[in-house]
C-alpha cells in the first residue's frame, strides 16, 4: 500500500549486514578512542604507521578511528567500546579506565617514556589583527569590558586546562590561592558563552565574530589560521600550562582480540622520528629535545608548569576544582548574580 | 454530536482547493470573515512561519553551497559519508515499521475502546517525546553496557549491541516510539466507532473490518505518522550520539557526521550533507502530495461512474 | 479475556481489544519502560540526602526553571500560532499555500543538530535575522530568548497537524447554522468551532511541550550555556557524566521524567475530559 519503499530497503540491509561480515576477516584491525581536536593528526599517522608496519612485518593493518569530547570517550571504552588504543588529553581520563572495569593496570602511565605522553601542547590566547584590546597576559584577560571565549570547564579538556593555566600563572609567580582564585573568577565572569568543546567555541569567536579572544591550545592555532578568513595573532602569556597528552594501550581489548603486539607498536611508533615529525607538523609539541630546538620558532620557548607540578596531579584537580560543588562552581555562581 | 456528511470522507480532506471555497456566495458571506481579517491573519501566519521555517531552510542550502558545486559533491561521495547514508538508512527502515505497526495497534485499543488507564497508558507513549536524548541514549547504555545489566554476558559472547548497528537502531526507535501512534490517535477518535460497528453489526470479522474500513479512513494520518517517524529516525542526534561509539566510516549516521565536518571546520560540507536530510523531507512531502493527488483522482472517477 | 474483563468500561462489539492492548504494552516495556528503569535503579545507588543535594543544587534547579519555563512558552506560542496557521491554510486560498502547507513538516526532517547550528547562524550578531534584531536590543543567540527560540522552531508542526485534520473534517453546517442564528464571526468561532478543536489543541500543546522538554541538539548550539542564566538539564545531565557521576545523571533526569509525567498525565487528562464533555 504505502510501502512501496520496503523491497529495497531490505535489499539495503542485507548488502550492508552483508558488508559488515565481509570487513571481519580483513587482516588485523585497530580502534584508536581519541578526544576531538586529533583527527587530522591521526590521519596522517595512521597512513604513515600502517606503511610501517607492513614493511616491517608484511601484515595488512587496519586503523579505525573514534573522535569526540575526551571524557564522553573515555566513558564509551568504560561502557564497552573496544578500544585498542585510547589516546586522550588529561590522565584522569585513562585513570578511570583502570579505576572502573580493570581495562588498563593502574601503572599503565609508567610504560612509555614521558609519563606515557609523546607530545604535549600549551595553552595560548588568539586575539584579533592589531590585538585592538592590548592583551598580553592573563590579567588582561580579567579586566572589565574584555569579553574571552572559552569552551565549558565542566564538558571540555580544553576549558580545563585553561581555568588551570590561569590559576597556575598566579601561582607560579608567588601569588597565593585567593588571588588565583580571584584572577579565574574574574576571567570566567568574562566569558558571554561556554560551547560544549574547543571546536564549538573556535566557530564562536571565528565564525560569529563574538569576543575579543580565544583561549585554545597552541596545537588549534595553526588550523583556525587557514581555516577562517578572519584574521588573528597569538599572545603567548609570561607562563602557561603544559597539556601533556597521555596514551594507553587497553589491555582487557587487546588481549581478548589478540592485537597487543601491534597495539603496543602503533603507540611506541608515536615517539620514534617520524611520529614525532607528523606531530610537529600538527603542531604538536614533541618530546624529542632535537626536533624541539629545530622548530623554536615555531614552538616559542616560555615557561611552563604541568597539573601535577602546581595541582598535585589531575585527580587532585578534578577533585578540588571540577567536581559538582567544586571551586569552579562556586565561581560561576557567586560570579553572575 | 458529528454529521456524517460528504465532508468527512478522506478525500476532502485534501484541500485543494479548500471545500469551503465551494460553497454559495451569500452562504460565504455569513461564514467567512471580512477580507481585512483574512489578509491580517494570512500575513501574521507567514511572517511567523518566515521568521521560524523558511529562512532557516534557505539557509541550510545556502551555507551547503557557499564553497561551489565541487565542493558540495565531494562531500556527499566521500566514502565516510556513504557510509553513514547507509548506517542512517538501515536504522531508519528498521525503526520505522516497527514503530507503524505499534502505533497501529496502540490507536486501535485507545481510540475504539473505553477501558481504565487511558490516560496514564497515553502518556506513557508520551513519554520518550519529552525524554532528553542524552538519556535515552544512556538508558541502553546502562542496559547493554559493559558495567550494565547485560554487558559482560554480551561481551563474553562476542554479541555487539552499545556502540554497534543494533544500538543504534534501539536507539532510533526509541525517539521516533510515539509519531505513528500519536498521529493516529487523535484522528480515529474524531471518527469514532460508529463505522466499525455498522461493518461488524454487517457481519464483517475484525480483521475485515480493521482493513476495509478504518484503515482507509486513518490513510492520510498514517502517512504522516510514517513520514515523521523517518525524518525523526534518519535525523536524530542526541541519542544516537551516546551509543554510536563515534568510529568512522562504520558507527556514524548521518547526523553525527554532520557534527564531525562541522568540528573539523568544514562549514560547507556539514550543510551538504545536511541538505541531503533536507532534501530528503522535500522529497517525501512531494511523494505525499502525489499520492494524494492519486486518491483525489480515484475518487473523482468513482463518483462519476457510480452516477 | 484477561485484559477485557479488567479494564474495559463497556461492552463493545468490536474484537481485538486484548491483541491491541497487549501488543502495545509488550512493546512499550520492552523499549520504554524496562531500560528507563535502569535509569532509576542507578539513582538508587545514591542515598536519599545524596540524591536530595544533587538535584535541588542551585544551578540544576536553575536549570529546571528554565527548561520547564521556556518549554511551557515556546508551547503556548505553539499553540497559539499553530492554530492561526492551520485556520489559514485550511481556510483560505493563497498564492503558495500548497507549498507553504508542505514547509511545515520541515522541523521534523531536519536533523535537530542541523537546525540548531542553522538557527545560531540566523540569530547571532552577524545572522541574517540577527544583524536586524541585536541593534533593537534584542539579543536572541546565547540567550534564554535563542532557546526559546530553537524550541518554537521544532514544535512548530505539532499543533498545526493536530488541528488541521479536525478542522478540515468539520462540517460547515454546524457554521452555517450559527449564522443563520444570528452569530457573529467571533461567536461562531468562539462558541462552536474552537470548542470542537480544544481537545486536538490540548494533543498538539502537549505534544510540543513534550518535545521541547526533551530536545538537546537544536538547543545546545544556540543556548549560552552560561550556568544559572542560560543552562538546559539536558547539559547539567551531560556535565555529570563527564565526571562519570552516573548515578547524578540519572538522578537529575529521574526528577525531570517524573515532573514531565505528571504535566503530561494533566494534558492528556484534560483533554479526555474535554472530549467527555462534547459527548464523544
Amino acid at each position: 500500500m504505502l510501502f512501496f519503499w520496503k523491497k529495497p530497503f531490505a535489499a539495503l540491509v542485507a548488502a550492508t549486514l552483508a558488508l559488515g561480515a565481509a570487513s571481519a576477516h580483513a587482516d588485523a584491525t585497530l580502534l584508536n578512542v581519541s578526544y576531538d581536536v586529533t583527527r587530522e593528526f591521526y590521519k596522517d599517522y595512521n597512513q604513515a604507521f600502517a606503511k610501517h608496519w607492513k614493511q616491517t612485518t608484511g601484515e595488512t593493518l587496519t586503523l579505525n578511528q573514534s573522535h569526540g569530547g575526551s571524557s564522553k570517550q573515555a566513558g564509551s571504552v568504560v561502557a564497552g567500546l573496544a578500544a585498542d588504543v585510547i589516546t586522550m588529553n588529561q590522565a584522569s581520563d585513562i585513570d578511570i579506565l583502570a579505576e572502573r572495569g580493570g581495562l588498563v593496570p593502574a601503572d599503565w602511565a609508567k610504560r612509555l617514556p614521558n609519563n606515557s605522553a609523546p607530545t604535549t601542547s600549551v595553552t595560548v590566547i588568539l586575539v584579533r589583527k592589531g590585538n585592538p584590546k592590548a592583551i598580553k597576559d592573563w590579567a588582561d584577560l580579567a579586566k572589565p569590558g574584555i569579553s574571552v571565549v572559552i569552551p565549558n570547564p565542566k564538558t571540555s579538556g580544553n576549558g580545563r586546562y585553561t581555568y588551570l593555566a590561569a590559576w597556575g600563572s598566579v601561582i607560579k609567580a608567588g601569588g597565593k590561592p585567593e588571588q588565583a582564585k580571584a584572577l579565574v573568577t574574574q576571567l570566567f565572569a568574562n566569558v558571554p558563552v561556554f560551547d560544549g568543546g574547543g571546536r564549538a567555541a573556535t566557530t564562536t569567536f571565528a565564525q560569529r565574530n563574538i569576543g575579543d579572544a580565544l583561549v585554545t591550545f597552541e596545537s588549534e592555532v595553526p588550523l583556525i589560521q587557514s581555516e577562517f578568513s578572519g584574521d588573528y595573532q597569538v599572545v603567548y602569556p609570561k607562563t602557561t600550562i603544559l597539556a601533556e597528552n597521555p596514551v594507553s594501550v587497553v589491555d582487557k581489548v587487546v588481549d581478548k582480540k589478540g592485537t597487543r603486539k601491534q597495539a603496543e607498536a602503533y603507540l611506541k611508533y608515536l615517539y620514534s622520528d617520524e611520529g614525532q615529525a607528523i606531530a610537529v607538523k600538527h603542531n604538536l609539541r614533541p618530546r624529542n629535545p632535537a626536533l624541539l630546538k629545530q622548530y623554536q620558532a615555531k614552538f616559542i620557548g616560555l615557561p611552563t608548569f604541568t597539573v601535577d607540578e602546581v595541582f598535585g596531579g589531575w585527580k587532585k584537580a578534578q577533585a578540588d576544582h571540577f567536581r559538582d560543588g567544586g571551586i569552579y562552581d562556586q565561581i560561576t555562581a557567586a560570579g553572575r548574580k | 454530536m458529528q454529521a456524517v456528511s460528504p465532508s468527512t470522507s478522506p478525500a476532502a480532506a485534501v484541500a485543494t482547493p479548500p471545500a469551503h471555497a465551494q460553497v454559495p456566495p451569500n452562504v460565504a458571506r455569513a461564514t467567512t470573515e471580512p477580507a481585512w481579517v483574512r489578509r491580517l491573519l494570512i500575513g501574521t501566519a507567514l511572517v511567523f512561519l518566515s521568521l521560524f521555517l523558511f529562512v532557516p531552510l534557505v539557509s541550510v542550502f545556502a551555507e551547503a553551497f557557499k564553497k561551489g558545486w565541487d565542493v558540495y559533491v565531494a562531500a556527499i561521495t566521500e566514502p565516510d559519508a556513504v557510509a553513514a547514508i547507509w548506517l542512517t538508512l538501515t536504522a531508519a527502515v528498521i525503526a520505522v515499521p516497527l514503530n507503524l505497526v505499534f502505533g497501529v495497534a496502540a490507536a486501535w485499543a485507545i481510540a475504539k475502546f473505553d477501558f481504565r488507564g487511558k490516560s496514564v497508558l497515553l502518556t506513557f507513549i508520551d513519554l520518550p517525546f519529552s525524554v532528553s536524548p542524552v538519556i535515552a541514549g544512556l538508558i541502553y547504555v546502562l542496559v547493554f553496557g559493559l558495567q550494565g545489566w547485560f554487558g559482560e554476558w554480551l561481551m563474553a559472547n562476542d554479541y555487539k549491541v552499545i556502540f554497534a548497528v543494533p544500538g543504534i537502531v534501539l536507539a532510533t526507535v526509541f525517539v521516533t516510539f510515539p509519531f505513528v501512534a500519536r498521529e493516529l490517535i487523535p484522528l480515529m477518535q474524531a471518527q469514532g466507532q460508529e463505522q466499525e460497528e455498522a461493518a461488524r453489526v454487517l457481519g464483517a470479522s475484525g480483521w475485515q473490518t480493521f482493513w476495509k474500513v478504518t484503515l482507509p479512513n486513518v490513510k492520510w494520518g498514517l502517512l504522516y505518522g510514517v513520514i515523521l517517524c523517518n525524518a525523526r529516525a534518519m535525523g536524530e542526534f542526541g541519542a544516537v550520539s551516546v551509543v554510536s561509539g563515534h568510529v568512522r566510516g562504520q558507527t556514524n549516521t548521518l547526523p553525527l557526521h554532520i557534527e564531525i565536518l562541522y568540528n573539523e571546520y568544514q562549514f560547507a560540507a556539514s550543510f551538504a550533507v545536511a541538505s541531503l536530510l533536507a532534501s530528503l523531507a522535500l522529497v517525501t512531502l512531494v511523494l505525499k502530495y502525489i499520492v494524494e493527488r492519486r486518491v483525489q483522482q480515484e475518487l473523482k472517477q468513482s463518483q462519476t461512474s457510480t452516477h | 479475556m484477561f485484559l477485557s474483563k479488567t479494564l474495559l468500561r463497556r461492552h463493545t462489539v468490536l474484537p481485538g481489544f486484548d491483541l491491541a492492548l497487549g501488543l502495545t504494552l509488550l512493546y512499550l516495556c520492552l523499549i520504554v519502560l524496562i531500560p528507563l528503569s535502569a535509569a532509576f535503579l542507578r539513582t538508587t545507588e545514591l542515598t536519599w540526602p545524596q540524591f536530595v543535594d544533587t538535584v535541588t543544587s542551585p544551578r540544576v534547579v536553575a536549570s529546571y526553571k528554565l527548561t520547564f519555563g521556556t518549554s511551557l512558552l515556546a508551547a503556548v506560542v505553539n499553540a497559539f500560532f499553530g492554530l492561526l496557521v492551520a485556520w489559514v491554510l485550511v481556510r483560505y486560498d493563497f498564492f503558495g499555500r500548497r507549498i507553504v502547507d508542505a514547509l511545515v513538516d520541515l522541523p521534523f526532517a531536519l536533523p535537530t543538530a542541523v537546525a540548531g547550528i542553522t538557527l545560531t547562524g540566523l540569530y547571532a550578531g552577524n545572522g541574517w535575522i540577527g544583524r536586524w534584531l541585536e541593534p533593537l536590543g534584542l539579543k536572541v543567540a546565547f540567550t534564554p530568548v535563542g532557546i526559546f527560540v530553537a524550541m518554537t522552531f521544532i514544535g512548530l508542526p505539532f499543533v498545526v497537524r493536530t488541528v488541521q485534520p479536525i478542522l478540515e473534517d468539520m462540517a460547515s453546517e454546524l457554521e452555517e447554522a450559527a449564522a443563520t442564528l444570528g452569530a457573529s464571526r467571533w461567536q461562531s468561532f468562539s462558541k462552536v468551532v474552537f470548542p470542537i478543536l480544544l481537545p486536538a489543541l490540548l494533543t498538539g500543546f502537549a505534544l510540543a511541550f513534550a518535545r521541547a522538554l526533551g530536545e538537546y541538539g537544536s538547543i545546545i548550539f544556540i543556548a549560552g550555556n552560561m550556568p544559572m542564566v542560560s543552562e538546559i538539564t539536558p547539559l547539567l545531565i551531560i556535565t555529570k557524566l563527564e565526571q562519570y557521576d552516573y548515578a547524578g545523571a540519572t538522578a537529575i533526569a529521574v526528577v525531570m521524567l517524573v515532573m514531565s509525567f505528571i504535566l503530561l498525565l494533566a494534558i492528556n487528562g484534560l483533554q479526555a475530559w474535554t472530549r467527555k464533555r462534547q459527548g464523544k
